[in-house]
């Protein structure tokens, strides 16, 4: 999603007609460009390592007015601007951007609200460096692009700090009956869409709290679960209706809702199934699978135990498999959660970790520690069956597979013996596979994935639609945004017309 | 958030929970269950479906004391509210007519194989029941058993009953009466069921349990269930609970089951420091 790609013309017009408005020219002619270039791009205050290591308080603190203002001073407000096309729900960069400028935060708001529902949560956990701020333009002539998250982000912590929430107008009611299976990422952001076009909403969700990966994945500290809150609640202001604890497939079928009046799906029920390597001694006690132990820690809040009753092992030495945005989570958890020695075993190189740079710098910080080139092979237990050391092999890095990343090999007569008593498994989910074994006619593809036409986020089955990591496989928070954004238009035209 | 319609003590230590929930009660079968959450702070706890009502629209378990969880589902009330309540989850037992079938219960267990021996009942299977208890005067649903039961027989560790034998000799004594044993289902404690598949082992007769590890969602998105069967990682909450007692690895199952042991007794001595000063 990281290449420039052509705008549609519809876009395009809308963009050109923002961009061609009075007080837009005459912010461009206040500052030259020569000026805004000399602005160095606005930090993002942090907590200190030392402090933020050993609580679960977000560590950024997020800008100020002031800051806010200066960085978005940094933007050319270009013509042909190559922000929007990095972000998978083209939300208009340059006006919201503008608008903070001139110093109009809540028109500034409205302007990200017409694309995206949920800017508090993008702002914060979208991967910028590699989606909109990748293909900014002064980034290519500065090599620092302007910080469009941050901005995003300070726009919806206005809006909170505020309490007013803006709500857009919404027409009448078409009467039509939509459930949203799976209330994470791609299901909010359908809901919120069919919202606004008048459909009488209904979200299914098999947790008790509503957010998907943003409630039990991402920690406290890099999304404040109050701020989840308000966003769910900002979808029921507009009308969406939320079902928790009700698994589809198992509480009711597709089916059994089509004969309650539904009459369009949106499948957004994640990748939720957790991989394991299947090396001896993964069932030993105390190794865990990241889902596992992150759902126990974000979800049911182990960190307060016994204040809440849901326990978890406090690992002295932690180690964490995998390098992912999901083992950063998990290993400055454990660390927060009090262990002496919290490490990343990655199998190959700093270079390949997938983890967002953020993410990895914050966790070096912290005091976490990376092995590179390593990988284990088996987990070792005490008489009582807990895990006390693991197996790991050295790596080196060979050809380049399919993917186009050096394929990591094992060094033979490298192995070594560390001890732990704790392990997370943090090397990827599959997608959930309630869904298909429930629904026959949906077609599955290889990876356990839903299939789907790409252009309209259609399934095999008429009225019903799928996006996000039911579809991808694990991907992103905005990825699966923009796919309940698109299957939300085209799910739409189909109650409309009957057809997508 | 659903309501209790009764919460009554069966016999000592073992409660009885009756909760609205038509969705559940419509679509449950026996060997299923549901996770329940006793308030804001508690934790998600699996408990079998041991009845369940698709008119009244309710649905019932049975759960012993063990610890805060379960002592703080035994202090609610009708009327009262659970945070969650979802189900049914797992796959249903394999229910079919293979012959004679023998259930075999103890403490929480009794109620948990009731709906199985029903369902057993009406497959055209004959049913023995087998149940175990400490003493006589913790078992209960007698007469629900008697219903759908061909034959009974309870051993207790007191004088109260026929036999004071634990449940394998209690099995096997049974399997010499017997002309033909088909199948067995053994529900209760990890022990139990562990005893138990061991008893037919010898005579290769099929055996059933339910098994009970540590569930955090229920719905197979985290591993926290899983077992070892046949040699394969299993997760109880999707591929089970029900499992062939032949297959297990039952030293693992007992290890995993102990993960927090520690855990819950502090947490249950904090709970009762505050609710009894």
């Amino acid at each position: 999603m990281s290449d420039k790609q052509e705008l549609p013309s519809e876009l395009k017009a809308r963009l050109k007609a923002e961009y061609d408005m009075e007080w837009r020219k005459e912010m461009r002619k206040s500052v030259p460009i020569k000026e805004r270039m000399k602005i160095p791009r606005q930090k993002m205050p942090e907590r200190e390592p030392g402090e933020r290591n050993r609580d679960f308080k977000e560590v950024n603190k997020g800008l100020d007015l002031e800051t806010a203002r200066r960085e978005a001073q940094r933007c050319w407000d270009c013509a042909n601007p190559g922000c929007v096309s990095g972000c998978p729900v083209a939300i208009d960069i340059p006006s919201f951007i503008k608008l903070i400028d001139k110093g109009d935060i809540i028109a500034s708001l409205c302007k990200i609200k017409e694309t995206n529902s949920l800017p508090a949560i993008c702002g914060r956990v979208c991967p910028q460096e590699t989606q909109c701020e990748v293909v900014c333009n002064l980034k290519k002539a500065t090599g620092q692009p302007v910080a469009i998250g941050n901005l995003e982000r300070f726009v919806s912590d206005y809006e909170r700090q505020k309490g007013e929430v803006f709500i857009p107008p919404i027409p009448p009611p078409t009467g039509k009956k939509v459930a949203i299976i799976g209330a994470g990422p791609a299901g909010l952001t359908a809901a919120g869409e069919l919202a606004k076009k008048g459909h009488d909403v209904t979200i299914f969700e098999a947790l008790h709290i509503a957010g998907g990966v943003l409630v039990y994945g991402i920690p406290e500290f890099r999304l404040p679960k109050s701020i989840l809150k308000t966003e769910v609640e900002y979808l029921q202001k507009l009308g969406v209706r939320l079902r928790t604890s009700f698994v589809v497939g198992k509480t009711a079928t597709l089916e059994d809702l089509k004969n309650e009046g539904y009459e369009a799906f949106f499948i957004g029920t994640g990748a939720g199934l957790p991989n394991f390597m299947r090396i001896p001694g993964e069932n030993l006690v105390g190794v865990y699978s990241a889902n596992e132990y992150l759902t126990r820690c974000n979800l049911m809040r182990a960190y307060e135990f016994p204040l809440y009753d849901t326990p978890v092992i406090r690992g002295r030495r932690v180690a964490v498999i995998g390098g992912g945005n999901v083992a950063m989570d998990s290993v400055r958890t454990a660390k927060r959660l009090g262990a002496e020695l919290a490490a990343i075993i990655y199998r190959r190189s700093r270079h390949e970790l997938p983890a967002r740079e953020e993410e990895v710098k914050h966790a070096e910080e912290e005091g976490i520690e990376f092995h590179f080139l390593t990988t284990p092979v088996r987990y070792i237990g005490d008489e009582k069956g807990r895990v006390k050391a693991m197996e790991c092999l050295r790596m080196e890095l060979g050809e380049p597979d399919a993917s186009g990343r050096r394929r990591p090999v094992p060094v033979e007569g490298s192995e070594s013996i560390t001890e732990i008593d704790m392990a997370v498994v943090a090397i990827g989910q599959s997608p959930n596979p309630l869904m298909a074994q429930t629904t026959p006619e949906l077609r599955v593809g290889k990876w356990g994935n839903l299939e789907v036409d790409w252009l309209t986020m259609g399934t095999a089955l008429p009225g019903v639609y799928a996006g996000g990591d039911i579809v991808r496989g694990g991907a992103t928070v905005i990825l699966a945004m923009g796919d309940g954004r698109l299957a939300a238009a085209h799910l739409d035209q189909y109650l409309k017309n009957g057809r997508s | 958030m659903p309501e209790i319609l009764r919460r009554e003590r069966l016999v000592p230590n073992i409660h009885l929970l009756e909760v609205r929930a038509p969705e559940i009660a419509a679509k449950c079968r026996a060997g299923q269950f549901m996770i329940v959450m006793p308030d804001v702070r508690g934790e998600r706890i699996p408990l079998t479906i041991a009845d369940w009502n698709a008119k009244r629209g309710s649905v019932t378990a049975v759960f012993m004391l063990v610890g805060t969880s379960t002592h703080k589902l035994s202090l609610l009330k009708a009327g009262d509210e659970l945070p969650v309540v979802v189900g049914p989850l797992g796959k249903p037992s394999d229910i079919r007519n293979y012959g004679t079938v023998v259930c075999a219960g103890g403490c929480f267990g009794i109620a948990a194989i009731y709906p199985i021996a029903r369902a057993l009942k009406e497959a055209g299977n004959r049913v023995i029941t087998l149940i175990d208890v400490k003493a006589n005067y913790l078992f209960y649903w007698e007469n629900k058993f008697k219903r759908v039961s061909d034959r009974i027989s309870v051993s207790s560790r007191d004088s109260f009953y026929d036999s004071k034998e634990y449940i394998p000799h209690q099995l096997q004594t049974l399997i010499g009466e017997e002309k033909k044993i088909d199948r067995v289902v053994a529900i209760g404690c990890t022990y139990l069921m562990y005893s138990c598949s061991e008893a037919t082992r010898a005579a290769g007769i099929r055996t059933m349990v339910s098994l009970n590890p540590i569930m955090v969602d229920g719905t197979g998105m985290c591993g926290a269930c899983r077992v070892t069967a046949d040699g394969k990682t299993k997760f109880a909450c999707v591929d089970g609970p029900d499992f062939d007692g032949h297959t297990i690895d039952w030293q693992e199952l007992f290890a995993r089951r102990k993960s927090y042991f520690d855990d819950e007794v502090r947490s249950y001595c904090d709970w009762e420091r505050n609710e009894f000063p």
